[in-house]
């Protein structure tokens, strides 16, 4: 029996595997195709202090071997969320979720984070630092040490709960953002959100998106994700969560290998909605071929 | 929602760069609980593509789904190209699909190009029911036009409009909705066509339209193909892709 329990801020969980925020609802969608208990977790939609529509459609282009979508975070707000969201996902998933929370000014995520912190179904505050698809804020906090740093030292004051922050991987130095992070008081990091790219349709001349950019997500950006989390681990001592591109339990066991402690997937979702159960069920037999008896115990073996 | 592998039963051109795909599942809908609504989709994966492609109904039996689609891009081009017996990963049944419920007597069922095979299905489904749906199917031309005789042998009144007069009346779909009549209108196709028929049916006619959007999961995850309506945000793939006339903001 392998095992495949880790522990990400204090919280015990079955498994690494948890399907990334913005591709997977609030989880009682899914829970009509197969029981999301087996989930190590997952982080549900980012959600806002108002409620948001987001961007202009079309906010979805096709890429080799991955998407780009400019949803711009729509969400029905904080309160509904509370109200209405949560309570659906209590009935189909009995452990700590991950909140997702983005704002456009340092009050309004202190302000989401205050609300969801005293949410019993929250396990973590997963601050999005690194939205592409808004303007005046979401990767602005993230793509400058400081700006980050502030989001993370603001929120850590008014929350009991652990504080992940999701950073951009639309930046020069990585390192600096999540050492930052780190210094001032962040829990943990998430690398990484998308990356900002864009199509254009050549029957048009125009781009795809009605944005124009959007993030690029999926498998194609599976070694940048993997290269930035390898990178981050060496330099911070809080845990992990790799994101990006994630669609296999060996994608698993890299990001493991290069510093995660739990493992996001997201696009792949939107292609199989049964992907997350599948990698979860693939995971074992993984493990077993590479002679990995516990995933803790290969967190940064690859240093 | 089900995961489908489903065998390709017959693939072949019926119009220029139209196909029509028979799909068949090695077990009964019903015993896998799926149930189908006429204007409902499913979601194709394609090899060597990362998205669906996401293709409306035209015709089902116990095991079997009908699809028409037209080559639009290099994964339908490489739908054009299977074969029968070859084997595709197809998710179904999605969206809210038509109501065919509480129908009047002589729904006016409308189509425009790729619009036009879930109208089949409705048709087919409202003659099921004791109604007698006309037909109105527009096309840019001859060479594109598909489906009137099956329109025709459904026992539908059915009426043909090309762009340039190839074939039937010429014009547009609402050139020919006048002398028609109606008070309920179903119709799918381009969002332009969808506009111009609000624009023309009566106003106190009952309609149900269905809007096309790029979709990322389309199966209600990913929030990509959002639009507003009269009562809140909808996803085109699940609580549509039929809205309601009276929730409609054009």
């Amino acid at each position: 029996m392998v095992n495949t329990k880790m522990n990400l801020c204090g919280i015990e969980i079955d498994n690494p595997v948890m399907p990334a925020s913005g591709t997977f609802g609030f989880g009682y969608e899914f829970a009509e195709l197969y029981d999301i208990n087996v989930l190590g977790s997952f982080s549900f939609k980012g959600t806002t202090l108002e409620p948001r529509f987001g961007n202009p459609t079309p906010r979805i282009a096709e890429c080799t071997n991955g998407l780009i979508n400019s949803v711009g975070l729509q969400n029905p707000g904080v309160t509904d969320v509370i109200g209405q969201e949560l309570p659906k996902l209590a009935k189909c998933f009995n452990k700590p979720v991950m909140a997702n929370i983005s704002g456009f000014a340092i009050d309004e995520y202190v302000e989401v984070c205050k609300q969801l912190d005293k949410c019993d179904q929250v396990g973590w505050l997963e601050v999005n630092v690194s939205c592409p698809n808004v303007h005046n804020g979401g990767m602005a906090f993230g793509t400058d040490p400081k700006a980050a740093a502030a989001v993370v030292a603001a929120v850590k004051k008014e929350v009991t709960k652990p504080v992940i922050v999701k950073l951009s991987p639309n930046v020069r130095d990585i390192v600096a953002i999540a050492k930052a992070c780190e210094e001032a008081g962040a829990d943990g990091i998430t690398l990484i959100n998308t990356m900002l790219g864009m199509r254009i349709n050549l029957k048009t001349g125009k781009p795809v998106i009605a944005n124009k950019m959007g993030g690029f997500s999926g498998p194609a950006i599976f070694p940048i994700a993997l290269r930035m989390v390898y990178q981050v681990y060496e330099a911070v001592n809080i845990p992990i969560v790799g994101c990006g591109g994630v669609s296999t339990a060996e994608d698993v066991i890299e990001m493991i290998m290069a510093g995660a402690t739990a493992v996001q997937v997201g696009a792949a979702n939107l292609v199989n909605p049964y992907a997350c159960r599948d990698i979860i069920n693939d995971l074992p037999a993984a493990m077993e071929k590479y002679g990995i008896n516990s995933l803790e115990e290969i967190i940064g073996g690859a240093h | 929602m089900i995961d489908s592998n489903m065998q390709i039963a017959s693939n072949k051109k019926i119009a220029d760069k139209t196909y029509e795909m028979v799909l068949e599942s090695s077990e009964l809908f019903q015993s896998q609980g799926i149930e189908i609504k006429p204007g409902q989709f499913v979601n194709i994966k394609i090899e060597g593509f990362f998205l669906r492609r996401p293709i409306s109904i035209c015709d089902w039996s116990e095991n079997t789904i009908t699809i028409i689609y037209k080559v639009v891009g290099k994964g339908t081009e490489k739908m054009s190209q299977m074969l029968a017996g070859d084997s595709l990963d197809v998710l179904l049944t999605l969206g809210n699909g038509y109501d065919v419920t509480d129908v009047t007597e002589r729904p006016v069922c409308i189509g425009g190009g790729a619009g036009v095979p879930p109208m089949y299905g409705l048709c087919k489904s409202l003659i099921a029911a004791g109604k007698k749906p006309v037909a109105v199917i527009g096309f840019n031309t001859e060479s594109e036009v598909f489906y009137e005789q099956e329109f025709k042998a459904l026992g539908a009144e059915t009426v043909v409009v090309t762009a340039d007069g190839s074939v039937g009346a010429k014009g547009f779909v609402t050139d020919v909705l006048g002398e028609l009549g109606g008070t309920e209108y179903f119709a799918c196709g381009p969002e332009p066509m969808l506009k111009a028929i609000d624009k023309t049916v009566p106003a106190e006619a009952v309609g149900h339209f269905s809007f096309e959007e790029r979709m990322g999961c389309g199966f209600g995850a990913c929030m990509g193909c959002s639009c507003k309506t009269k009562y809140g945000n909808k996803r085109i793939c699940k609580e549509g892709p039929v809205l309601e006339r009276s929730e409609i903001i054009w």
